[in-house]
């Protein structure tokens, strides 16, 4: 079984998009949408949720108002600022160290499991698919993430599918990192702008610490044909392997705006042909 | 006055509005809080003066205190210490630097060292001032940088605060304390999906915010339905202009080329200020 992420560093140049219609182009594959705190796959695959699994990540240090006698030891220690100077504890800032509840001398202070979002096993029409929301404001996307990319492989395993398709969320954060840990390729999707060039450059070289093999495709690229050129050069130069140059064309967010992957929607556009094309050679280098 | 520029979805123009709006402006102190991927000295093109490192501390075990009783390894959250009978394993790439296997050794075998995770860049274009903070390629965790970052705020310029896109801690940590939130979305399905969760965290954060719809013309009307719907102020419209999508990619804000925008940003300014009462 094989795993590719999609993953672009900077955000918005495509990989929903794309991914989507990956999902459509495969045959057996299963989906998973690891941009836990902006998920958008679902938009456009319409998943129908089979089952459902709640997220604890981080613990809540949690502060007995009774026995606490204000002594301040906690607010001292704890280095997330996460002590209210009233002795509350602000769960946005708090990240489940537990140190409070060790320097605590009358024992005030105790972790509490939070519930941090949902992780979901979904069946589509192109195929099984794992996806998550994180709480609005929660920690620990990473965990998340690993989550959503045990139930993809758990769903691969069970219908015997070939390939598990990860839409990663932009930067390279730690959930970037949970994404792309162990796949088989790492699609990187840039645009032709100084920014896209930038975040590409970072995100290669992400790829390259953790030894994934990379891909790049460039999406719109005929906004800059300048700069397309010296991505496709710099890629050359580094024995990377440039899977698709996609055009730009309006079609692409028509597409969105009727909630339909592009391939679908308008089969036979430039858009549509180039991202089967691009399909087509993804599959040929993971063999 | 501290402004911060926000999204959910990545790709809106939150870097493009952060950057016509500041140089719309006087006196503005500009901090990248994209550490992942900071992209706006591409834009301002700033004379960069110094680097500092970020580090946070680590563990460092003393084998010759430490009997590998593992208390350390059990109170550890994130699983960044092993112990086995004969050895004690660090990840340093896990440690949220919590202190408190310090604490919770009896041997006192535990003390600390500073471990680089990223880079401050301070720099100026022009009367503004430019800081941004730089995760190291590899390293997982954005949020001691951006709050390296935002400890450089100076209260007495303008503060715009360009934030990373998502919804969970990185954005967090850089939206707290400011005074106003502009997001930044598109009218597309996407754009709109990710505005309502990020207005979530916002309510949640009690931070007044309004929407900046970039693009405008593409996609659909949802976005201003919702606004509508939910009173959020729509403070301006960025039409979806080949010229301004080229602008950008050659790195150039569209307001140097097209100065009619600076006063729309301004009237943006000016629009926020009232919101906020100062």
């Amino acid at each position: 079984m094989k795993q590719l992420t999609v993953l672009s560093g900077k955000g918005g140049t495509g990989k929903t998009t794309i991914t989507a219609s990956f999902a459509v182009l495969a045959t057996k594959a299963v989906i998973a949408d690891c941009d836990v705190d902006a998920p958008d796959l679902h938009i456009l695959l319409h998943p129908e949720v089979i089952e459902t699994q709640e997220f604890k990540g981080l613990k809540l240090a949690v502060i007995d108002e009774k026995a606490c006698t204000e002594c301040g030891l906690c607010r001292e220690k704890c280095r997330f600022e996460a002590i209210t100077e009233d002795f509350k504890i602000a769960p946005v800032a708090c990240e489940g160290c537990g140190v409070c509840t060790v320097v605590c001398p009358v024992n005030a202070i105790a972790l509490v499991e939070r519930v941090s979002g949902h992780a979901y096993i979904s069946k589509t029409k192109y195929g099984f698919m794992a996806h998550a929301l994180l709480s609005p404001g929660e920690a620990n996307s990473g965990k998340l993430v690993t989550l959503v990319r045990q139930n993809a492989k758990i769903l691969a395993e069970k219908s015997r599918s070939d390939i598990i398709i990860i839409d990663g969320p932009p930067g390279i954060g730690c959930p970037v990192i949970a994404s792309v840990s162990g796949v088989d390729a790492g699609l990187v999707v840039t645009e032709p702008t100084m920014s896209g060039m930038h975040d590409l450059e970072r995100a290669l070289r992400l790829l390259e610490h953790f030894g994934v093999p990379p891909l790049v495709c460039i999406n719109m690229y005929d906004v800059n044909k300048d700069n397309t050129n010296k991505i496709v050069s710099f890629c050359r130069e580094n024995s990377i392997k440039v899977v698709g140059k996609i055009p730009f064309n309006p079609v692409v967010t028509e597409a969105l705006v009727n909630v339909k992957p592009i391939v679908t929607y308008a089969s036979g556009t430039d858009v549509a042909e180039e991202i089967a094309g691009m399909w087509k050679r993804i599959l040929s280098t993971l063999k | 006055m501290i402004v911060s520029i926000a999204s959910g979805k990545g790709g809106t123009g939150k870097t493009s509005v952060a950057v016509n709006m500041a140089l719309s402006l006087e006196n503005v102190q500009f901090l990248d809080c994209d550490v992942e991927e900071p992209n706006a000295h591409l834009l301002l093109h700033p004379k960069m003066s110094r680097d500092k490192p970020v580090n946070i501390s680590v563990p460092v075990v003393n084998e010759k205190l430490c009997d590998h009783c593992g208390k350390c390894a059990e109170f550890c959250k994130y699983n960044a210490i092993f112990v086995s009978s004969e050895k004690v394993l660090l990840f340093p790439e896990l440690c949220h630097s919590c202190g408190g296997c310090v604490i919770v050794c009896p041997k006192k075998a535990i003390s600390e060292k500073q471990r680089r995770i990223g880079t401050l860049k301070f720099g100026s274009a022009g009367d503004l001032e430019l800081v941004y903070g730089e995760l190291e390629v590899g390293e997982p965790m954005a949020v001691p940088i951006i709050r390296e970052v935002k400890r450089q705020i100076k209260t007495y310029r303008t503060v715009i605060l360009d934030s990373p896109p998502g919804t969970s801690c990185p954005v967090i940590e850089t939206v707290k304390g400011s005074d106003f939130c502009v997001l930044v979305t598109e009218p597309t399905p996407f754009g709109l999906h990710d505005l309502k969760i990020t207005v979530q965290v916002l309510e949640d954060m009690r931070i007044p915010f309004g929407v900046v719809v970039n693009r405008a013309g593409i996609g659909d009307k949802k976005v201003y339905e919702y606004c509508r719907e939910k009173r959020i102020p729509v403070l301006l419209e960025v039409p979806f202009q080949r010229k301004i999508a080229e602008l950008y990619s050659r790195g150039i804000p569209f307001s140097i080329e097209m100065p009619e925008w600076k006063e729309n940003f301004k009237t943006l300014f000016d629009e926020v200020r009232k919101l906020v009462g100062k």
